[in-house]
């Protein structure tokens, strides 16, 4: 689509035929009707004393009763962890002790939602100070306070609202109890003010395959309900857009559409080389749906979800069921599984961390298995007795391996718990410099995931927005490094794979295979318009393209070049 | 007025899932029951807030307390649910 971007002036909100900037995640566009997620009311500075005292706080409890129901509901309509969590916040909006607190502070004359803010705000500092662990507690804490104050003040829940039809989920950026309340099959696209190509929305934008715009100045002032077209691959948001913007956006996603019928199987280059074209998953539940999906297996199963959100660490059994029940659904199709990613990044309740400066830094991926290794030990005997019970093959890496040295260790453990197919995540820079003698060291194959390749490549934090420019993975020293890694697989005789997001943008894709990558995985739903480039393009014409985006000086060069030789069909996705 | 003592054996502490099932369990009695780490302020055992606000730790002694009828048999339930490890 070619829209010449109109720079709004942010004083005003934004009305018909406006383009509003940002950075897209992901390639594709839609149409919907904003949805702002509303911000956190907050209880007026100057709140008077209730009048009635006995009135307030039979109000005040009945805001509670009624925010403990709806994440009752919540609950129960959720699954799994999600419904865990949602059932101890909801105990949280009726626990005695709290309301207790607020009843005394009306009694002595502070105003209602006041009250509410300062006993939740106690609660918070006893279970701040009781722990890194409670962290999570507090921040739902705040989620209770935050719906009573709204309900007390009689203004419109914080949070996602209602969806009726096709949806824009607008937001100044969206938290995982946000999307956890999203009805996700109403929501055709995202936009935030705030975060960045690799925060949690576009993540769930990659999910969900709508398209993503985030840093869009002015975001949270487009209209409730007005029409807008979101479009990733421009970065653009038009407001009411016209009939011809409307057109073309049908356009593309009959295009995508026609895609996903028209072709099946496995991936290949034009010229017949193979490309295994594989579905990232987080969970046991995804891993089923995207058994049902056209992909050769899974490229990524990250099983951190098995450990996040629990007190203790599974036990060897359940990891073994757990497993199991993703390898059944796979069948003879591969199964890449990723030992525990955790750490001073994604801190485990029953893993003491100490606080560190520099998480993304620390001890976190295979690390934390310096301190812990027995969480590591028990997740491969799990594995092994998963693979013999189903009798399939996984293949099993470890994620941020840094040395030759690293990837041995790893891959003693691995074998000497009874798996056969061993290698490990490229994401350091000196893993990927170093790739021929990681893959020496006794790997059959690496994987490359390249959101923190690009993190730690380009010296810019994943969760920093503000650096979008260099968070993007068509930074050509990213490429270069993705480069040397395929030049070592090849050299090898080994499989290098790439299970980061970068695997689905269709263009991109052309040009990791052109720098030898043989694998791609990616959200299942991406799937199809990636084959179909493939399908487009050679082999030879891949590494055209691959050398163009290394000749390139910054990511927006790279694309721009790369776009220019593409074939045009390819660009059209 | 019973009293019981016992000892957390979660190795968490009484946190997170063992606090809710302390919790509800507590609230279920239909008793005033309170808890307090040794020689610490009893504070309500109805309140998962309070309950994870004393940061009782796996091996910490505490005390429960509760008044009426059937509270001793209360007590004794209550407590072999601070001593069971819920996460082994």
């Amino acid at each position: 689509m070619t829209t010449t971007p109109t720079p709004t002036s942010p004083a005003d909100a934004a009305g018909a035929g406006d383009v509003l900037t940002g950075v897209g995640v992901g390639t594709s566009a839609a149409v919907g009707s904003v949805v702002l997620v509303a911000p956190a009311a907050r209880p007026p500075a100057d709140e008077a004393a209730p009048a009635d005292p006995e009135a307030a706080l039979a109000a005040v409890r009945a805001a509670f009763a009624a925010v403990a129901a709806t994440l009752r509901e919540r609950a129960a309509s959720a699954g799994g962890t999600t419904a865990d969590v949602l059932a101890a916040t909801a105990l949280m909006a009726e626990d005695p002790g709290l309301l207790g607190d607020v009843e005394r502070r009306l009694r002595a004359g502070t105003g209602p939602a006041t009250a509410v803010d300062e006993a939740v705000e106690g609660f918070c500092a006893v279970l701040a100070a009781s722990g890194p662990y409670l962290a999570e507690r507090v921040t739902d804490l705040r989620d209770v306070r935050d719906r009573v104050v709204a309900h007390v003040l009689g203004l419109a829940q914080p949070g996602v609202p209602q969806l009726t039809g096709p949806s824009v989920v607008v937001a100044a950026d969206l938290a995982p109890a946000d999307t956890a309340a999203l009805d996700l099959a109403k929501v055709v696209g995202i936009v935030t003010e705030l975060g960045g190509p690799t925060s949690h929305t576009a993540i769930i934008a990659a999910q969900l395959d709508v398209p993503c715009v985030v840093r869009v100045t002015g975001a949270q002032r487009l209209r409730p309900g007005a029409p807008v077209a979101v479009d990733a691959r421009a970065g653009t948001v038009v407001v009411e857009p016209g009939e011809d913007v409307r057109a073309e956006v049908e356009r593309r996603r009959a295009v995508r559409e026609a895609l996903a019928s028209a072709s099946g199987g496995p991936g290949a280059t034009a010229d017949g080389t193979a490309v295994a074209l594989l579905a990232n998953v987080g969970t046991v539940e995804d891993a089923e749906r995207a058994a049902a999906h056209d992909v050769e297996g899974v490229g990524l199963f990250r099983t951190e979800v098995l450990f996040l959100e629990r007190a203790s660490a599974p036990t060897v059994e359940e990891q073994t069921d757990a497993y199991a029940r993703v390898l059944r659904a796979f069948g003879e199709r591969k199964v890449v599984v990723r030992t525990l990613d955790a750490g001073a990044d994604k801190p485990l309740a029953f893993v003491e961390v100490e606080a560190e400066e520099n998480p993304a830094l620390g001890v976190r991926g295979l690390r934390t298995a310096r301190r812990h290794p027995q969480l590591l030990t028990d997740q491969l005997t799990a594995l092994a007795a998963a693979a013999e019970r189903t009798g399939t093959t996984p293949w099993v890496m470890a994620p941020m391996v840094s040395t030759p040295a690293e990837a041995a260790d790893f891959a003693g453990r691995a074998r000497a718990a009874g798996l056969g197919v061993v290698g490990a995540m490229v994401e350091v820079p000196a893993a990927a410099l170093r790739a021929d003698a990681l893959l020496a060291a006794g790997l059959d194959f690496v994987s490359v995931g390249t959101n923190d390749l690009t993190q730690y490549t380009m010296a810019a934090d994943r969760l920093a927005g503000e650096l979008a420019d260099l968070l993007d993975p068509w930074q050509p020293a990213v490429l270069q490094l993705v480069g040397l890694t395929g030049a070592a697989g090849a050299a090898a005789g080994r499989s290098v794979g790439v299970c980061g997001e970068a695997a689905r943008d269709p263009l991109l894709a052309l040009v990791l295979v052109g720098l030898g990558v043989r694998s791609l995985s990616m959200a299942p739903a991406a799937v199809p318009a990636v084959r179909f480039a493939l399908s487009r393009t050679s082999v030879e014409d891949c590494r055209r393209l691959a050398a163009a985006a290394l000749a390139a000086d910054d990511a927006a060069a790279a694309r721009a070049a790369v776009a220019q030789l593409a074939d045009p069909e390819v660009l059209a996705l | 007025m019973s009293t019981r003592t016992a000892v957390v054996g979660s190795r968490v502490g009484l946190h997170a899932r063992p606090a809710s099932l302390f919790v509800q369990a507590a609230t279920a009695t239909g008793l005033p029951v309170t808890i307090a780490k040794d020689g610490g302020d009893p504070v309500d055992a109805r309140s998962i807030l309070m309950v994870m606000g004393l940061g009782a730790q796996h091996g910490e002694r505490v005390v429960l307390t509760a008044e009426g009828e059937g509270a001793d048999e209360a007590l004794a339930r209550l407590a072999e649910l601070v001593e069971t490890d819920h996460d082994a």
